[in-house]
């Protein structure tokens, strides 16, 4: 089995190589479903690996491909970690991933950059599988770097259009900043440990003593808080999140697989993969903690007055994201796993869904001149329902279980944890019924030739809605609380295989825990009860005029104009910084440096040049000058 | 013994002199001959002085090289006379500036 693990990310790469090549011989209608028949063929290979995982009989193991630098004491080697962490992403990656491609054969067929936009796509996921397959900090950066560069190429996929371009730039740059600090963080790993892969890492980490059992060994800080500053990139959190929602530029099925589903979640991989440094940093876990919460609050504040039915999901994922954050920096490694997998599908679901809309709208995005889809497109319609109960959090779906397990965590650490937490569930309840209600439900409010053209999308792309709709319905179910049903979390142990820690065991009593469980519920019921008299009972509308808003909604439709604030403290000053430089210092300093000595050869050319007479005898009488010269000083002085 | 070195500086100077000073090509030519050999008969000198006789078969050496270079120098000059009907330096001045 173990031989054939090199094709998991080899495949993808073919299919990117074939389409990028071959671009222009492969036919449009093609070319989608040979990019989709590579990334079945790994999620083939990685089904058989999963149920080797779920069975319990896959030993954490590294395959070494080949040796990549050898240099000195540096021996680095392209390898890959499989363990019951780095299976289930895989899984993930490329089960989302090939619902994603089926689902993108239909929603781009009539675009001319199909076999671009295909290649991209496996080229993506060739980058995410090294990512999470990598045994060492090396292969993960570089699948980082790789993820990091599809997304950029993916946002600006229409290239013609200017501000899509500018919010490609956007993400790559803010990216960079993050990556930045990851490299730092890597570097300082292989300075303390002399060494990337993550065995003797770990290894060597967990037989440090920390002499102060309270606080953090300063070396440990520094690393894990490098870290955490390229999660902060890559998984868009305060204050590299803005990027993401502008990152909707791109086409809807790759806000779903990369943009929500798979590559923001690298962060929360990545510090699940290093949760042994994570532990002895308990400062950093303080943290992460409060950046996560503060997302999750923000990005929801936000959520509620957006229009733009994709900008809504894109806050909401950087919102979900933050819980995710808040699991980990609670210490529950296995719970934020664990909600990453739950959003992977319903949020996927819902962005296909989005897609769904947006294409039967004819390219409209703006929830307000939708309403009343519910009829058109009943499929859409109930999926999208599903997933939106599951995001709120209503049993038995899976975010009811990804989201209790969070906020019984925050609970056991204090009341008010727990509270904050709700409250950012309640937010994330109100303002996905919000867009569910202004979508589907009451009269439509869209053109009349839009109304007419309104329609189901065709099967392949409400298939893999209805898959993901299933998992997202079942996938809560491997992490049932043990409240519920003895030797639950089934998930946790799972984990505990690939060394991730295990919380520590809940010191809750059954009772409370039910009590917090249905105090929550009943809350996200009364949101979603309370949402549906506004918009629904009283068919309230966004206004669309932003001089009609309350200061509070104007402040949150704005964004809370972090925007500005970065343009104003950040841009702004490097902009006028450039400005300096490229007018004063480069045109009035280098560029006068570098003219005048030009100048000066062609001064002296033009002066010296007429000591070439032509004439032999002034030739030999300098010779014989200089010889004169140089005996004079040789022998005399 | 210092007069050997004398005449040889003596007679390279002369030639020098001829080198600078004359516009005649050929004359030119004998002058820089001058010189050659002015220097040759310094390596004679040294040759004995030092009783090493590999002085001298350097001599040998030169002798043969500087006919075989004054024969070129001197077809070239006939090459000239044919162009440009005589043989003064001062009608040579177009490579310049």
């Amino acid at each position: 089995m173990m031989e054939f693990v090199w094709l998991i990310p080899a495949l993808p790469l073919l299919g990117f190589l074939i389409l990028s090549l071959f671009n222009k011989y492969i036919p449009k209608s093609t070319s989608g479903y040979i990019a989709s028949g590579m990334i079945l063929g790994s999620f083939l290979i990685v089904l058989s690996l999963l149920l080797k995982a779920i069975n319990g009989n896959l030993e954490p193991t590294i395959v070494t491909l080949f040796d990549w630098i050898t240099a000195g004491d540096l021996k680095l080697s392209l390898s890959f970690q499989l363990d019951n962490l780095s299976v289930w992403f895989m899984t993930i990656i490329t089960g989302v991933g090939f619902l994603i491609h089926v689902y993108s054969i239909s929603y781009m067929h009539d675009d001319e950059g199909v076999t671009r936009y295909f290649s991209y796509l496996n080229l993506f996921i060739f980058s995410m599988l090294l990512l999470v397959m990598g045994s060492n900090y090396v292969v993960m950066f570089a699948g980082w770097e790789g993820v990091g560069l599809c997304s950029y190429l993916l946002i600006g996929f229409w290239f013609k259009n200017q501000n899509y371009n500018d919010a490609a730039k956007k993400a790559f740059i803010m990216n960079r900043i993050g990556d930045l600090g990851f490299l730092l963080g890597m570097l300082l790993i292989y300075t303390q440990f002399k060494s990337f892969e993550y065995s003797t890492v770990f290894d060597q980490a967990s037989q440090i003593i920390n002499p102060n059992p309270h606080g953090d060994s300063g070396i440990m800080f520094a690393i894990t808080i490098l870290l955490f500053i390229g999660a902060m990139g890559k998984s868009a959190q305060i204050p590299l999140y803005t990027w993401l929602p502008d990152a909707m530029a791109g086409p809807t099925p790759v806000s779903a697989l990369i943009h929500a589903a798979t590559m923001v979640t690298a962060g929360i991989y990545m510090i699940a993969r290093s949760n042994i440094l994570y532990s002895m940093a308990p400062c950093t876990l303080d943290i992460i903690y409060t950046i996560g919460t503060a997302t999750a609050i923000l990005a929801a504040l936000i959520g509620l007055t957006q229009t733009d039915i994709k900008k809504v999901l894109a806050y909401s994922t950087v919102s979900q994201l933050g819980f995710m954050f808040m699991a980990i920096g609670l210490g529950g490694y296995s719970a934020g796993v664990f909600h990453v997998t739950t959003h992977a599908f319903f949020k996927a679901l819902l962005f296909l869904g989005a897609g769904s809309v947006i294409h039967a709208m004819g390219g409209e995005q703006d929830i307000r001149k939708m309403g009343g889809l519910m009829k058109k497109m009943p499929i859409t319609f109930i999926t999208f329902l599903i997933a939106t109960l599951a995001i709120a959090g209503i049993p038995p779906l899976s975010g009811f279980f990804s989201k209790d397990a969070i906020l019984a965590l925050a609970f056991e650490a204090s009341p008010i944890k727990w509270g904050l937490g709700v409250f950012a569930a309640l937010l994330t309840t109100f303002y996905m019924f919000r867009m569910l209600y202004l979508t589907f439900f009451g009269e439509f409010r869209g053109t009349e030739h839009q109304k007419h053209h309104l329609h189901e999308s065709p099967l392949l792309m409400t298939v893999p809605l209805l898959v993901l709709a299933f998992f997202t319905v079942v996938s809560g179910f491997i992490e049932v609380p043990h409240v519920f049903i003895h030797g639950g979390d089934w998930f946790s142990h799972y984990l505990a295989g690939a060394h991730i820690a295990l919380p520590e065991a809940s010191h809750l009593s059954e009772s409370t825990e039910l009590i917090l469980m249905f105090t929550a519920l009943a809350l996200v019921v009364s949101v979603i009860i309370i949402t549906y008299v506004i918009y629904v009972k009283n068919k309230v509308l966004p206004a669309t005029n932003e001089a009609d808003l309350s200061f509070l909604d104007k402040l949150s439709y704005n964004k809370f104009y972090v925007d500005e604030i970065y343009d104003a403290a950040i841009v702004k000053p490097i902009g006028v910084l450039s400005n300096f430089s490229s007018s004063f210092i480069e045109k009035q300093i280098i560029d006068r440096f570098v003219n005048l000595s030009g100048k000066a050869v062609q001064f002296s050319g033009k002066n010296i040049r007429f000591i070439q007479s032509g004439d032999v005898n002034t030739y030999a009488i300098f010779m014989v000058l200089g010889i004169v010269i140089i005996l004079f000083i040789n022998l005399v002085l | 013994m210092s007069d050997y070195i004398v005449l040889c500086c003596i007679l390279f100077s002369l030639g020098a002199f001829g080198v600078l000073y004359r516009r005649n090509i050929l004359v030119m030519f004998m002058s820089i001959e001058l010189m050659l050999n002015a220097v040759n008969l310094l390596l004679v000198y040294f040759s004995v002085l030092h009783k090493d006789p590999s002085g001298q078969v350097f001599v040998f050496f030169i002798m043969a090289v500087a006919a075989a270079e004054i024969t070129i120098g001197l077809a070239i000059l006939v090459m000239i006379y044919r162009h440009l009907g005589s043989i003064s330096i001062d009608n040579l001045k177009k490579l310049k500036w």
